[in-house]
């Protein structure tokens, strides 16, 4: 199975996740000094990155750099 | 004065790492525009987290969240994460691919040969031009502004302590025109010398500066305040949710929360970070910077969110100097001690150098390979490319620091906002150029001619550079975003599709 469709779902489920409306009102703090509402994002954060190192091992483009080292014939731009 | 000969040496101490890089300069032009794709993960990291983080990390954020409370970080931090890290993962790799292959040193050669018409370059190179300069001027004023914040006199309960240089200026304060003139010496020295391999190294130092004055000023003020738990009590409830204030002043509206997910998407198509992702060495050195980047955004942006959340309980919301000013009085007022006011000054200047050289930079590689070269008849040598790129760049940080003294006294912190919105409407360009074989011509040109008309539009009805919002809260980057693409699809397929030859080259 292509594991595209799997990371396309997961990131489509953290834009939904970043919308946390149950948060919206709450004014509970974590640990006696985190507004909850910030606690959640600075966690999502850490899931962000959790989720791309997940990508990275899973759908890293193994290919693209063989690619792009072959045919330096091809070299158009400005800088040689 | 002790605060200024600290900012001095900062600023020493990054000459003379970046000078050391220049020993490492190979003399030529592809290691002056792109190091010879040799920069590995972890200076690529900071060089790409440094320059995406412009002086609104840790001055912005801080005001902001003053301002609004703790949406702010939802707002603009938690969603970078997100989406720059995709950015760097679908369009950054796949363009340091092709600009490795084919010796691409700006997005513009890509696109004019993706899209077979070199008139493209013509269209689209104003364009960024004309999104990338506000950037530049923002950073000359604002480290202004910041100097002449901490070197100025201050009123005090206990009376008036006199400004740094009180021979010098009314107020004592070094004059914004000395603090431009130095910031953009320094920045110029070190482009000049190394070009982006110089870059690279300075952001490098600039980021972890930057990074660690912030942790340092969250530290301190929250035990200045009796800790952390005082720290957020003190502070007004309004800004410890979303919830949107009856006039709208603190607070975040719903739909500007969801629509402001399309504004990070410009990283895409900053100019200057296309260059430094084609400094990576391998498709490998990516890696670090997908991953580590969100966590790079939560160290900067969490203490700053959380600083303007408590300086709500110290400041009056009209606070003299304005929202941009809450970082650097909070630590002068809660720490005090010129060192410590100097080291916070030094990462606000750090944030605010390492996206200015990247963006002198990429100017000047910009109108020397997408104007100069593109049109010349003849072949150049490499020194003599180099030449034109150093002189562009002189060019470039003379004009700019003219035109930022002539606008000092202006607002044009708020043009940041639509630079950010113009570059994210243009995405689906480039989304398109990578991953879309029947992506024409005539779907760049609608996309490109569509999302600035919007743009100029939008630009005019909020008043030419002020907060603007379309129906209940949404951001018009967003409405860019989908005209953009919408013009790009319609236009590709009623157009031909591109030539095989161009197919087999890029796919």
């Amino acid at each position: 199975m292509s594991k595209k469709g799997p990371v396309i779902l997961v990131f489509i489920v953290l834009l939904l996740l970043h919308q946390d409306c149950w948060n919206w009102d709450n004014a509970s703090l974590v640990f006696g000094f985190m507004p909850i509402g910030l606690f959640y994002h600075a966690c999502y954060s850490l899931v962000a990155a959790l989720f791309w190192g997940v990508v990275m091992k899973v759908a890293w483009p193994e290919e693209l750099e063989e690619w792009a080292a072959r045919g330096s014939d091809d070299t158009e731009g400005g800088a040689q | 004065m002790t605060t200024v000969i600290v900012i001095a040496i900062y600023l020493g101490l990054l000459l003379a790492l970046a000078l050391f890089s220049k020993t490492l300069f190979r003399g030529t032009s592809k290691d002056y525009f792109v190091a010879s794709h040799s920069i590995g993960p972890f200076m690529l990291l900071m060089s790409v987290f440094g320059t995406t983080m412009t002086a609104f990390a840790l001055v912005g954020s801080t005001g902001k969240a003053f301002e609004r409370g703790i949406g702010t970080y939802g707002l603009m931090a938690s969603s970078s994460g997100l989406i720059h890290a995709a950015c760097f993962f679908l369009i950054g790799i796949k363009l340091w691919a092709i600009g490795k292959r084919y010796g691409y040193v700006t997005q513009i050669q890509y696109f004019r040969a993706r899209f077979e018409s070199k008139a493209f370059g013509y269209l689209l190179f104003p364009i960024l031009v004309l999104l990338v300069i506000p950037y530049l001027l923002i950073g000359i004023i604002g480290a202004g502004k910041t100097i002449v914040g901490v070197t100025g006199a201050k009123i005090t309960p206990k009376g008036t302590i006199p400004g740094v240089f009180p021979e010098w200026t009314d107020n004592g304060a070094i004059p914004p025109w000395f603090t431009g003139l130095v910031i953009s010496a320094v920045v110029l020295t070190y482009i000049f010398a190394g070009g982006s391999r110089a870059a690279a190294w300075a952001n490098t130092f600039q980021t972890l500066v930057f990074m660690a004055m912030g942790v340092l000023a969250f530290y301190l003020i929250s035990d200045r305040l009796g800790g952390l738990g005082a720290a957020i009590e003190q502070a007004k409830d309004t800004h410890k949710v979303r919830t949107l204030s009856e006039g709208g002043e603190v607070g975040t509206a719903k739909w500007t929360f969801f629509t402001y997910l399309f504004i990070p998407l410009s990283v895409g198509m900053f100019p200057h970070l296309f260059q430094h992702w084609l400094t990576a060495r391998s498709a490998k050195s990516f890696k670090l910077t997908v991953i580590a980047h969100p966590i790079c955004i939560m160290i900067v942006w969490v203490p700053c969110v959380l600083i303007g959340v408590w300086a709500t309980g110290i400041f009056p919301p009209d606070v003299p100097g304005g929202s941009g000013a809450i970082l650097a009085k909070t630590v002068g007022k809660l720490v005090g001690n010129p060192v410590i006011v100097g080291l916070v000054t030094a990462g606000i200047l750090a944030a605010i150098m390492s996206s200015l050289d990247s963006q002198f930079l990429c100017l000047g590689t910009m109108f020397t390979n997408d104007i100069v070269l593109h049109r010349a008849k003849k072949e150049y040598t490499d020194k003599q490319i180099l030449f034109m790129a150093r002189a562009f760049i002189v060019a470039i940080v003379v004009l700019t620091y003219v035109v930022a003294l002539l606008l000092y006294e202006k607002s044009v912190f708020d043009l940041a906002t639509w630079c950010f919105s113009g570059f994210a409407a243009l995405t689906p360009l480039v989304i398109a150029a990578l991953y879309w074989k029947r992506a024409t011509k005539v779907g760049a040109y609608s996309c490109v001619i569509s999302v600035f008309i919007s743009w100029l539009v939008f630009f005019a009805m909020s008043g030419f550079g002020g907060e603007y919002f379309v129906f209940d809260g949404v951001v018009p980057a967003a409405i860019m975003w989908v005209i953009g693409a919408a013009a790009m699809v319609i236009g590709s397929l009623v157009s031909q599709p591109p030539s095989e030859k161009t197919l087999a080259k890029f796919f």
